[in-house]
């Protein structure tokens, strides 16, 4: 796999105005911190996975990278180019690089058209000039990539089961031969069987088309099966970045660690004797986060500097990030 | 005697595209103070058997067998009957605890509500045993809390009143449909803690529905495994987990990405879940089995006894072949 880094993230900062009942027209909206100065890179063919629990930025990050969100400040470098300084129409040739999956793999088709053309509607958008009978083969090919066949091409969503319709949310991901495929929760709505099936197309495709993928979902077990490296987030700030199996077997962070013995693993013997480290009360609100560390009203190695200072994000040990002042 | 004991349930939908057997031919029991877990892939179900016992199908379902609670026959009741025996002796708990509960009414309101009806408190002692029932879930501020509306508490938090309204009265059988499903890991490992922790206190027995292999394996003491509303495979958690004797089950423990494993592919399961609107001849797993032969299309297997223990299961293939 080449080393190539196709993207970088610098500082991303997103965020949102938020205005309580009963504010007068000219009362200053609050503001909501989304995604805190997030940076990160990724290399061609790499996985990135991100996770944390619901409302912690992981979707949001994911749409400031495409510009689905205005970001703050910060930059987003896609194989060297800003894409947050450029405008649209600039931003347009880039758009066929990056593509995305979606979670709900019904919601994100469209009912009223058919697959066939579901699938080849980016290629239309992008290749206006492409011939008809260039779109039906490429259509028919990506079809088969993805495991469905091509006679189905005039069917509507509707007729399709859930894992079907996530395998052509991929295929009208993959006609744009991109680059980057940003997938957000793609298998949380499938069953088991379903989901393992769609996991593994997914890295059959990153090594056949060299993909890079950053793949956002809640299940520890399934982002750890697929990625190289693993970002954790917290209330919008990453907590630990690391690669996928050294995040595991030595999570640093308080965060880290209860969220990976929270995860309930499929075996009697070893979840009924299992140790939790349990993380009492819920997430804090964004709009009001807590003063220097953002874990710290749930973190049970808090201390009084952990209220002072916020922890910066320091390389703990080789290509080992986490933000604490008491990493292990 | 069993606290619950079903046999051959079958449910059934008159639909405007046909009729849809949901449940066929079940049979199992649940004994006092033990949690039974049913685990199935959606459509399998495990939703709609429970629905049954309890007289919740929508109006195109119908349910045909028995369904014995302490005894007495509960399946098809009137709805006054079954009025008093949910909530007094059967409680259940749903996936999403924000449209279980009414938005428009206080948390107060809807715990006393249960107690006037069914025990007939006064407004002042129900409220006063709703707060000690908020105060067991572990909800802090319990008295102030519970004047609160639905929509001031995070989905966790919320779980937790719905499982203490249905404890108000100290059910003999709760059952959960889901309970974790919408939430976080994180407290998704609350909620189950808590779970275990109210079943020892109140000495009940649960129900677990769960399609999460993992919850269900820290959190049950038997398992009930369903596809294409059959019984697959019925016995002891820890038998089932170390030794999975059909294919269904064991196919959907391989495909659980393991926390603990660092094997990079999945192992899946062929094709599709099957369309019930069809129901195939023999067993309904066998379009996606790898050990299928003729037999296992044409005739449907009946559930029978593996070993000496507990362990049923249904499936045409010898056991030795499946290792």
């Amino acid at each position: 796999m080449s080393e190539q880094t196709i993207l970088e993230v610098e500082n991303l900062k997103v965020n949102f105005d938020v205005s309580s009942e009963g504010d007068m027209p000219w009362t200053k909206p609050k503001k909501l911190q989304a995604v805190n100065d997030i940076s990160f890179t990724l290399n061609a063919g790499e996985t990135l996975g991100i996770v944390g629990e619901s409302g912690c930025g992981k979707s949001t990050l994911a749409r400031a990278i495409v510009k689905m969100v205005p970001a703050e400040s910060g930059k987003v470098l896609w194989l060297g180019n800003d894409l947050l300084s450029l405008s649209d129409s600039e931003t347009r040739p880039y758009r066929k690089q990056i593509q995305m999956i979606f979670q709900d793999p019904l919601a994100s088709l469209n009912p009223r058209m058919n697959i066939g053309e579901i699938i080849a509607e980016p290629l239309r958008t992008h290749y206006p000039k492409t011939s008809e009978t260039d779109i039906k083969a490429r259509v028919s090919d990506v079809m088969n990539k993805v495991g469905l066949l091509d006679n189905l091409v005039n069917r509507y969503p509707h007729e399709f089961s859930g894992g079907q319709c996530q395998r052509i949310g991929i295929a009208r991901a993959l006609i744009l031969k991109p680059k980057l495929i940003i997938c957000d929760e793609p298998v949380s709505a499938l069953d088991v069987s379903i989901q393992a099936q769609v996991v593994n197309l997914l890295m059959d495709l990153q090594e056949e088309m060299e993909l890079a993928l950053i793949f956002i979902a809640h299940d520890l077990s399934v982002v750890k099966h697929i990625s190289t490296k693993i970002m954790v987030l917290y209330l919008g700030n990453m907590v630990e970045l690391a690669n996928s199996n050294d995040i595991y077997q030595n999570p640093s962070h308080p965060y880290t660690q209860a969220l990976i013995s929270a995860v309930p693993i499929p075996d009697p013997n070893i979840e009924k004797n299992k140790e939790l480290i349990l993380i009492e009360g819920d997430l804090p609100s964004p709009i009001n986060p807590p003063s220097g560390c953002v874990f710290r009203t749930r973190c049970h190695k808090v201390q009084d500097i952990c209220s002072e200072e916020k922890p910066e994000f320091i390389e703990s040990s080789k290509r080992h990030n986490v933000a604490c002042h008491f990493h292990d | 005697m069993s606290l619950l004991e079903v046999s051959n349930l079958k449910v059934r939908f008159e639909t405007a595209d046909g009729i849809v057997n949901a449940v066929n031919n079940v049979n199992f029991s649940v004994e006092e103070g033990k949690i039974l877990a049913i685990v199935g892939e959606s459509g399998s179900g495990k939703s709609q058997t429970v629905f049954a016992m309890t007289g919740l199908l929508d109006h195109n379902g119908s349910a045909t067998g028995s369904v014995k609670f302490e005894g007495e026959e509960i399946l098809n009741l009137t709805n006054k009957k079954l009025n008093k025996i949910r909530a007094e002796k059967i409680a259940m708990i749903f996936q999403d605890p924000m449209t279980s509960l009414n938005p428009y009414v206080r948390v107060s309101n809807q715990m006393t509500e249960v107690l006037m009806h069914h025990q007939g408190l006064s407004k002042s002692d129900a409220l006063r045993q709703s707060i000690s029932m908020l105060d067991a879930v572990k909800i802090p501020d319990a008295s102030n809390r519970i004047g609160m509306y639905p929509h001031e508490f995070s989905g966790g938090m919320r779980q937790r009143v719905m499982i203490a309204i249905s404890l108000l009265c100290k059910p003999k059988l709760l059952i959960a449909d889901e309970p974790t499903t919408a939430l976080d890991v994180t407290v998704q490992a609350q909620i189950m803690q808590l779970l275990a922790e109210l079943q020892k206190d109140f000495g009940m027995s649960i129900i677990l529905i769960s399609h999460d292999l993992g919850v269900v394996a820290g959190n049950s003491d038997d398992m009930l495994v369903m596809y294409g509303g059959e019984i697959m495979e019925i016995g002891k958690t820890e038998s089932l987990y170390v030794k999975p004797t059909h294919p269904y089950t064991q196919g959907l423990m391989s495909a659980v990405p393991r926390l603990n494993d660092s094997e990079k592919r999945l192992v899946t399961i062929p094709g599709n879940p099957p369309n019930m609107m069809k129901p195939s001849e023999g067993c309904p797993f066998s379009p996606r089995c790898s050990y299928s032969n003729d037999k296992c299309s044409n005739v449907s297997p009946i559930l029978s006894n593996v070993n000496n223990d507990d362990h049923f299961r249904a499936c045409h293939v010898e056991i030795e072949r499946i290792a």
